[in-house]
């Protein structure tokens, strides 16, 4: 679609949160041999990542980033007028948690608040959406939340998917900004790849039956069931490695900057690897490419935020505000957005 | 053409160059997993800007083919 652009809307806030509990790579599974997973973890990056426990909801960890948020950055939370919740483990498969996230938040009645079903393309996604909003003349305020719980969509005896993902929120405010802060986004989407990350049983297409709750083994040695995620490896790949970089490029070109005019690139935490590779097309120094996944795994749609909020103390200090962020995933779809945080206040990571 | 993907792929699965023929299944090699699937599609398009297709990379069974498919299709 075509690009949208703002000039006087930016994120004024940010807070990311993940659970205490940390999980060590290394030590997570006898399923695959102590060799195989370093290797892994020596491709992928992730060494650790964070698991909520078994009664924590995406909804509970973006609750606590968005209080973080209010307290810290002094946000009056009366002055929020739309609320976006972006996730694939919602609390319930009807009704949205986005309602009763602003309910537990105690913002206004009246306000407007919906569920975006996406992963790890969701926070531009999610950008797109609350600038847009955050635009109108009479919106204030934007909350855009941000919060998976993956550990729990996945099999631990999945080779392709068992070291990945991580759990998280983050919580990010929208707002209209004085000083001009020229903003462009993308948004693509291919459903033709709809099957590369896909969980195919307990839709409605496939609703859940004894058969699709049925572990079985795949050509690879996996086991999962036709409730748990699987990702094709191969085909994800190909498609970041062509049409994001594509994308980047395209965008970059639209806004007019350069390279050397963006201060920071953070990339969709999918996996070292990738981001490494896409990095190396575009010859980006290791300085200006921020990770998070090292510690926090592949969080989906939290991760871009979550990186922003681990690293960007050090990028204000610096005046280095400019940055270029990107994500894909799930769908297939993907966006960049280009956009300066000068205005943002930084509330850091906390633990839930 | 072929050499330099022998070379390649020698350095992606950490294998000695001469341990590798073109007539090759190169998918039947010990080392050939799915990691080493991403070392040598990232490898090709470092080396030639093509990102060969899940498909057509499918159809290459031996290191000679992926070489001539490489050859035709690079920028």
């Amino acid at each position: 679609m075509p690009y949208l652009r703002f000039q006087n809307v930016g994120i004024s806030a940010i807070a990311g949160v993940v659970p205490k509990r940390v999980i060590d790579n290394y030590h997570y599974t006898h399923f695959m041999t102590d060799k195989e997973v370093q290797t892994l973890i020596s491709m992928t990056g992730i060494a650790a990542r964070r698991f909520a426990e078994v009664d924590t909801c995406s909804s509970d960890l973006c609750i606590a980033a968005a209080e973080k948020l209010f307290s810290e950055a002094n946000v009056d939370r009366n002055e929020i007028d739309v609320l976006l919740f972006v996730s694939q483990t919602p609390d319930y498969r009807t009704p949205p948690s986005s309602m009763m996230i602003a309910d537990k938040l105690r913002l206004k009645k009246d306000i407007g608040a919906f569920d975006i079903n996406l992963g790890c393309s969701g926070f531009v996604y999610g950008l797109h959406a609350a600038f847009m909003y955050a635009s109108q003349i009479e919106i204030r305020k934007v909350l855009l939340l941000n919060g998976e719980t993956k550990s729990k969509a996945y099999s631990s005896r999945d080779k392709a998917t068992s070291l990945l993902f991580g759990d998280g929120a983050a919580a990010t405010l929208v707002e209209k900004v004085n000083a001009a802060n020229p903003t462009i986004m993308s948004m693509n989407s291919n459903g033709a790849g709809y099957k590369h990350i896909m969980m195919p049983g307990g839709g409605y297409r496939k609703p859940s039956s004894e058969e699709t709750l049925m572990e079985k083994k795949y050509p690879d040695g996996s086991i999962r069931t036709e409730e748990q995620g699987a990702m094709d490896g191969e085909a994800v790949f190909n498609f970041t490695i062509t049409d994001v970089p594509k994308d980047i490029k395209e965008t970059l070109m639209e806004s007019g900057l350069a390279w050397d005019d963006i201060d920071y690139f953070v990339p969709h935490q999918a996996n070292r690897f990738i981001t490494d590779h896409i990095a190396k097309k575009f010859k980006i120094t290791p300085e200006k490419l921020l990770y998070s996944l090292h510690k926090y795994g592949n969080t989906s749609s939290v991760s871009i935020p979550l990186t922003i909020a681990d690293w960007f103390p050090f990028g204000i200090r610096q005046g280095k505000t400019k940055i270029l962020l990107t994500g894909f995933g799930v769908g297939l779809s993907w966006g960049t957005v280009i956009t300066d945080l000068k205005d943002c206040f930084n509330c850091g990571v906390g633990e839930f | 053409m072929l050499h330099e993907l022998i070379s390649l792929m020698a350095e992606c699965l950490e294998k000695e160059p001469e341990e590798i023929k073109e007539t090759d299944e190169f998918r039947e090699y010990e080392e050939w997993d799915s990691l080493a699937y991403l070392s040598v599609i990232a490898a090709i398009d470092d080396a030639y800007g093509l990102v060969v297709p899940v498909e057509d990379f499918r159809s290459c069974r031996t290191v000679q083919a992926l070489a001539d498919y490489v050859a035709s299709h690079k920028e």
